[in-house]
């Protein structure tokens, strides 16, 4: 089911936690939301899943509002800081909530079996929920999510908490599911958001300030493209003036800590390997580094989201 | 069909996280300790002491335990939910404000039943002493019911207010001294329209009359009118978060 955000905002008093944002999310497609907290993450989500109502703007699933109740049947939502009902018993909690979303009495113990599976919950699933660790926890959140087979995923910082096996485990849980439903979800790991989605939206003050895949956001955010280059030459002086004359280098700077090696930034949409390369032929000096540098997600987080 | 499954879901679960906890079994326990010992026990006042075939002291004592009783099962529920934010779990499923209410009041109402359903040995016992009167009893009963009801409807309210059950707890009893006393007492010391505005309000005159066996539509009307509101107040109170 295809999501649709339109003008979509939200205050509280004076301050305005949701700001006009529009977007568009659609099947098969996982989308990563990012940005500081308080940027109205959690509050889009709210509004998604209708526990909080919309200010203007509207916000639709398949052209239907989600201002009709019903709507709320299509979505599976883990929450931020994953609520649970601490005393009881990991299968009567995901019974409960199987039985709330309505899933057929009939298929209701295949299907609890299937996300205790899923989960992998199964040596813990007769355990209350506040005996159980923080990881586990999360997995309960996932599965009372995923249990009545919902189009859609909400998922508020799904892998807070888990150990880095789990992250992984969860991860691909999530990859596979966004094949065949739409997902959102919130998260501060960058390296999670390029890991797991197909799409990043970056938040800030509840404006919309980045959309895209992440190769394209490292594109806008800086077009030109880094170095890093060894080379052995008798001077290394030399080396730095004859590449900065270079057609097409931008600026050259030595690479603290590391003899030989230099930072070379081209100009926008320049392609320097080439001159760099025929330059060492030339001079006879040793080329033993060549590296394309990426901008990192975390720099062009930090631009876009500081100021 | 749809909208009393969820609200009955919800019931069950919150029944049974009072019979999980330990809640329900010192809740009943002390309810039938207090009632039975001054119905059956105290000397002074009790059935054998009356000499009569009544149960006009159960229904006294009654009112009184349940007082403390009803605030003490209905303080956690919707302030334990906002405190936990498991709130945010339920109402994000396909369940409404009104429903979750609902779920919750029927919830602490099945709890009042199943403690009143133990006195029934009382009922039984009492009436093979003599002259027994069913119907001023049944009557009685109906009048526990419906205050039950009341009070329930208060503590819910209290317990919208907040998210921290103490604070919940003594709210309830305070709402409850109100009804119980403070509008008795005004109506006493005020004259006219005033007097008779506090005098509807008080929520004795109306049990004494249903406890001594006169159902008036008044009277129901009174008690209902108190659960209504508090459920609709609850209601709203939850659905501002938004």
């Amino acid at each position: 089911m295809n999501i649709r955000i339109e003008n979509l905002t939200k205050s509280y008093g004076d301050q305005k936690a949701v700001d006009s944002i529009s977007f568009e999310v659609k099947t098969g497609e996982v989308l990563g939301f990012l940005g500081p907290n308080g940027a109205g993450k959690s509050t889009t989500m709210k509004m998604i899943t209708h526990y909080l109502n919309i200010d203007a703007g509207n916000i639709t699933i398949d052209g239907r509002s989600v201002r009709n109740t019903d709507m709320k049947k299509h979505i599976g939502y883990l929450p931020e800081h994953n609520p649970l009902y601490e005393d009881m018993p990991v299968i009567d909690y995901l019974r409960f909530v199987a039985e709330l979303q309505g899933v057929d009495a009939v298929k209701l113990d295949d299907r609890v079996k299937d996300m205790v599976r899923l989960c992998g919950l199964n040596d813990e699933k007769h355990k209350k929920i506040n005996e159980l660790s923080k990881g586990y926890r999360q997995r309960v959140g996932l599965a009372q999510a995923m249990i009545h087979d919902p189009e859609i995923l909400i998922l508020d910082e799904p892998t807070t908490g888990l150990d880095p096996n789990q992250i992984v485990e969860i991860r691909e849980l999530i990859r596979t599911l966004g094949n065949s439903k739409t997902v959102i979800l919130s998260t501060h790991i960058l390296p999670e958001v390029e890991a797991t989605c197909d799409r990043i939206l970056i938040i800030n003050k509840g404006k919309i300030v980045a959309d895209g895949t992440a190769e394209t956001l490292r594109k806008t955010a800086s077009g030109s493209q880094v170095l890093r280059v060894k080379i052995q030459a008798p001077s290394q002086d030399e080396v730095k003036e004859s590449v900065s004359q270079l057609a097409g280098v931008a600026l050259v700077e030595k690479v603290e800590g590391s003899e030989n090696r230099l930072e070379i930034q081209s100009h926008v949409d320049q392609n320097v390997n080439e001159a760099i390369f025929r330059l060492c032929v030339d001079k006879n000096w040793v080329l033993t580094e060549m590296v394309p540098f990426e901008t990192k997600l975390e720099d062009i987080f930090r631009d876009l989201t500081m100021n | 069909m749809k909208t009393s499954n969820a609200t009955w879901i919800i019931a069950k679960r919150e029944l049974s996280a009072f019979f999980n906890s330990l809640v329900a079994y010192i809740l009943l326990i002390s309810f039938l300790g207090f009632t039975g010992f001054f119905t059956w026990l105290s000397g002074n006042g009790d059935v054998f002491f009356r000499k009569q075939a009544d149960l006009k002291v159960f229904f006294m004592i009654a009112n009184w335990t349940l007082f403390f009783f009803i605030p003490a099962v209905t303080m956690r529920l919707l302030a334990e939910e906002k405190r936990s934010g498991t709130i945010e779990l339920l109402l994000t499923k396909n369940v409404s404000d009104r429903q979750m209410v609902l779920g919750k009041y029927l919830s602490a109402f099945l709890m009042v039943l199943i403690a009143l359903a133990f006195t029934i040995p009382y009922y039984l016992s009492v009436s093979q002493l003599g002259n027994f009167d069913h119907g001023a009893t049944l009557s009685g009963y109906l009048g526990l019911i419906l205050l039950s009801s009341a009070y329930i409807g208060i503590g819910l309210f209290a317990s919208s207010l907040t998210n921290n059950q103490i604070v919940a707890f003594l709210l309830a009893l305070l709402l409850g001294i109100c009804f119980q006393f403070i509008f008795g007492v005004l109506a006493n010391g005020s004259t006219g329209w005033i007097s008779e505005l506090f005098n509807t309000l008080s929520l004795t005159s109306h049990f004494d009359s249903i406890s001594r066996g006169v159902i008036d539509s008044k009277d129901v009307v009174y008690f209902l009118s108190i659960t209504f509101l508090g459920i609709f107040l609850s209601e709203y109170i939850i659905s501002k978060r938004k």
